[in-house]
């Protein structure tokens, strides 16, 4: 590609950016089995949750199918249930929490200029927690499956009325998962706080390792409480307790733990899509990020208030006025620095020199969806709108804007932009912009009629509805935007594993990026650095360039020269 | 660099920088963002995005969605009139490949508005939510006639009695409501958790096993609705659906003093078990419309018209109740998952009408479905 920046390694001088002639380990299966390097785990988190998400999304086309058409019988409501439950908890426990984690664990260390993560066998160990609970659960679609949403509301999930083991691997899956993913934030705590590089303060550590920072903090904080949460559960089920039971115990107590989990759960998926694109716009902008202090602080205002909102999940269970009103409240609160990061975000756009690659594109089909999502979440904590709204395909397009419109195209963001230094290679640029351009379009078509179908009355969780009003319409219109995701989606793959031997070679820094991980080859050596460089502002890469510049005395209109 | 991130630092003439663009078009930009967001405005507000009112809540309710409306509108434009200009007027054109844009790293001036005025807009209406949820949930003056309707939500069907009725209690399988007057429902589950939701009504609400849950309309609308369950409940949640009929006043206790006369009839018959056929069968059309308190109305989820019943969960049994023997109606009572008509599913008829129902009951349900079918 024409684009590879070849400047740093042509020139002499400091800084010293050559590979080093560390061995390789053998490239047989054996070597990721037996793995601890954080980037080989990285890319098997990514690798594996990219998979689940293919799974996640065939069950969501099999749901679209069935609603294709009012009083359809293609799909019985046992089936029905159990495809909604396995979709909701393998895109959120097996998909955008892991593969946060996959981006972390690859990125984390290059980014603050580390060598590895802080516990590399620990690393390994929550990979393999977390396929172990994608296999438990996903064994049980050849037994009974569980039938009742992610949420898993009791007394519906208790053994009265869900007898079967399904509901037993769903809580497996949350032990195990939960383990893993806690065992993981352990590891990028104590990486974070002890492996940064010389001079790279709080104050100059990338966005995304922020977001990750505060991600590990979260989970830390919220994971207990549902694997206590399941733990009750299983009591409930197999050995007599009455945690949940109603009289003796209070089935409303399990919705309360849940959410105390959920909804920082929620955080826990979008602050480090928040991250990626808070990398991706500077970069493609040509501007450094704009007001990187006050996206950083927003960034912990989030999560904090996020620990104080779940009971807006269950306005509608029976609760005083004052509770209603102080998580109503809480709520409107978290618009206020998710709207802090969206100025900023903006503001770096503005008067920058904007490059329309894929990574970009994506990006800013965040923006554009997030904010969607965002503003009808204003309308959701408004308790008198949310008591028409709750449980209806309002609140079903409001957190796919939210998880798929912002997270989702966030992740694609990240995948274009960091799969030269995974793999060394270019992505296809124009397979990139096809791609993006019909995952936006059938994105909307998908979810943005949802909103009328939820504000017309149609609840969730149904297999099926009456022929009433335009609900058979509206359906058929999210049903064929869905296929022309599922479409979108695979323009991607099939450019991510088409470019894994055609595209152009990258070269270290195919996109003059800003953090470390650009500094060293792609992929990196195993030790990642040689030499790891002092750090001397939020931009690294930037102040090495320059100085590169001023050293051989090549300006910035001749590098131009250079390049082409 | 820590010290600079904040201050607004432009530096055009740096090594590396693209030279300054002529200006940008504030000017049109703001004629662009107003007329988008009237236009946005318009749209939303003429969009007809709701069911019916067929409560005065109902309008309390729009009135909070409308001024949301206006609120958020503005905000979208703005962000995305910006975001639009931002890639066609800051692409990057040909000759400046890999020029920086201005090294600006923000200005605390622009957070302290970007932070203020949300939080000013934001906590206004949280304010005005909370006077309109007063208002929703205002209870009758004093002296105002307030009808009670309890609520049970079961596995997979809703039943309904009128505990006050004058002349007595009256339970129903079908929701009807007199026009204009205060209704509070007193909900409840037997099983798991329901919501109980009339769209046209704008309001819902969890019932929850163990806790009697509430909520207050005042229906403004003649005419009919449906009764929602909006959390699932197991695999015939979808199926869970009834209707409210909303009347006159007059209708109303017509309706109700028909109900009261049709249950003395049944109870005056004595113990079931020795009622001759008449009686048996009057006995069973009462366990047919409304249920004995523990076993679900049938006519929840079966239409039959003599029953006056229209439930659409399970098969019609106006079209299907022809030519079954006594064994076989009381097999399929008893035991509903041996058979299933074609079209419905396995496992949404409750299973346990053998315990809900005593020996007699079931006899009297049977000799009525019997003498209905010959009819």
């Amino acid at each position: 590609m024409a684009e590879v920046d070849t400047t740093v390694q042509s020139t002499t001088g400091v800084p010293q950016v050559l590979a080093s002639k560390v061995e390789r380990p053998s490239e047989g299966w054996t070597s990721w089995v037996t793995t601890t390097d954080h980037k080989k785990i990285g890319i098997m988190y990514i690798v594996t949750t990219l998979v689940f998400f293919i799974l996640g999304g065939v069950e969501a086309l099999m749901m679209r199918l069935q609603l294709g058409a009012a009083n359809n019988t293609l799909l019985s409501p046992e089936v029905y249930n159990a495809l909604f439950t396995i979709h909701g908890t393998t895109m959120v426990f097996l998909f955008v929490v892991p593969i946060m984690a996959g981006f972390g664990n690859y990125f984390v260390p290059l980014m603050i200029g580390a060598r590895d993560m802080a516990f590399p066998k620990l690393n390994a160990l929550s990979y393999w927690l977390l396929l172990s609970g994608g296999i438990v659960f996903y064994a049980s679609i050849f037994f009974s499956p569980p039938e009742v949403a992610w949420t898993a509301y009791t007394p519906l999930s208790g053994a009265a009325y869900s007898p079967s083991g399904g509901v037993d691997a769903w809580i497996f899956l949350v032990h195990l998962t939960g383990l893993s993913s806690l065992v993981g934030a352990v590891n990028f705590y104590a990486t974070i706080a002890h492996m940064r590089a010389p001079g790279m303060g709080w104050g100059r550590m990338p966005l995304f390792v922020w977001t990750i920072l505060i991600y590990a903090i979260l989970l830390i904080l919220a994971l207990p409480v549902i694997a206590g949460a399941a733990t009750l559960l299983l009591t409930d089920r197999h050995f007599g307790t009455n945690f949940y039971t109603p009289g003796e115990g209070d089935p409303l107590l399990w919705q309360h733990l849940f959410w105390f989990f959920g909804h920082p759960e929620v955080y826990i998926m979008i602050l480090p899509a928040f991250g990626i694109i808070s990398e991706v716009l500077p970069v493609f902008a040509r501007k450094p990020i704009f007001g990187y202090k006050a996206i950083a602080a927003a960034t912990v205002v989030i999560a904090f208030l996020g620990l104080l909102v779940w009971a807006h999940h269950m306005f509608t269970t029976p609760s005083p006025s004052v509770v209603l009103i102080f998580f109503m409240l809480s709520s409107f609160l978290i618009a206020i620095p998710t709207g802090v990061k969206m100025f900023n975000w903006i503001a770096t756009l503005w008067r920058g020199t904007i490059i329309f690659k894929p990574p970009l594109l994506f990006a800013a089909g965040f923006l554009s969806l997030f904010l969607i999502g965002g503003i009808s979440g204003i309308f959701l904590a408004i308790f008198p709108i949310d008591w028409q709204v709750h449980d209806t395909y309002f609140v079903v397009a409001h957190f796919h804007y939210v998880i798929v419109g912002g997270g989702v195209f966030a992740i694609f963001s990240g995948l274009y932009y960091w799969y030269p230094k995974m793999t060394g290679r270019m992505p296809n640029e124009r397979l990139g912009q096809v791609s993006v351009v019909t995952m936006y379009i059938g994105f909307t078509l998908t979810f943005l009629i949802q909103h009328s179908l939820g504000l017309d009355g149609m609840p969730r969780r149904v297999y099926e509805y009456q022929d009433l009003g335009n609900l058979e319409l509206y359906n058929q219109i999210s049903t064929f935007g869905s296929f022309v995701l599922g479409i979108g989606i695979l323009i991607s793959f099939y450019n991510f594993i088409r470019s894994l031997k055609k595209g152009a070679i990258a070269g270290p820094d195919p996109w003059l990026g800003n953090t470390l991980e650009w500094f060293t080859t792609s992929p990196p050596p195993q030790n990642n650095f040689d030499e790891v460089p002092r750090v001397r502002s939020v931009e690294p890469m930037k102040d090495i360039r320059r100085q590169v510049e001023r050293q051989s005395g090549i300006e910035a209109g001749e590098r131009e020269f250079t390049r082409s | 660099m820590a010290e600079e991130t904040m201050s607004e630092e432009v530096a055009d003439g740096q090594s590396g920088n693209r030279p300054r663009r002529g200006r940008v078009h504030v000017f049109p930009l703001m004629v662009i963002g107003l007329v988008a967001t009237a236009i946005g405005i318009a749209l939303g507000l003429l969009i007809d995005w709701f069911p019916v009112q067929a409560a005065t809540q109902a309008e309390d309710v729009d009135t909070v969605y409308h001024v949301l409306i206006i609120t958020s509108v503005p905000f979208f434009v703005l962000v995305t009139t910006i975001v639009l200009y931002c890639v066609w007027q800051f692409r990057e054109r040909p000759g400046e490949e890999g020029l920086d844009g201005p090294n600006v790293h923000g200005s605390t001036g622009l957070e302290i508005v970007w932070t203020a005025i949300p939080a000013i807009l934001l906590i206004a209406l949280c304010s005005y939510a909370y006077v309109t949820l007063r208002d929703i949930e205002e209870a009758p003056a004093a002296g105002e006639p307030e009808l009670i309707v309890e609520v049970t939500g079961q596995q997979f069907a809703w039943t309904f009695a009128y505990p006050e009725a004058e002349g007595g209690a009256v339970k129903s399988a079908e929701l009807i409501l007199p026009k204009d007057v205060s209704v509070k429902f007193n909900i409840k589950a037997l099983d798991v958790i329901h919501d109980f939701w009339v769209p046209e009504f704008r309001m819902k609400i969890d019932a929850v096993p163990g806790i009697t849950t509430s909520f207050r309309v005042t229906p403004s609308k003649l005419g009919s609705w449906s009764v929602v369950c909006a959390e699932l409940c197991g695999v015939g949640h979808a199926l869970m659906r009834q209707k409210v009929t909303v009347v006159s006043q007059e209708r109303f206790d017509a309706w109700l003093a028909r109900k009261q006369a049709g249950g003395k009839a049944a109870a005056g018959g004595g113990a079931a078990g020795e009622a001759d056929g008449g009686d048996k069968a009057a006995i069973g059309k009462t366990l047919f419309a409304e249920g004995n308190g523990e076993a679900t109305a049938c006519g929840a989820c079966h239409a039959l018209s003599d029953a006056g019943t229209s439930g659409a969960a399970g098969p019609n049994l106006d079209d299907v109740l022809q030519g079954w023997t006594p064994a076989q109606l009381t097999e399929a009572i008893v035991d509903p998952n041996k058979a299933i008509a074609e079209g419905f599913t396995e496992g949404i008829m409750p299973a346990n009408y053998g315990e809900t129902l005593t020996k007699p009951e079931l006899a009297a349900l049977v000799t009525y479905l019997e003498e209905t079918a010959a009819k």
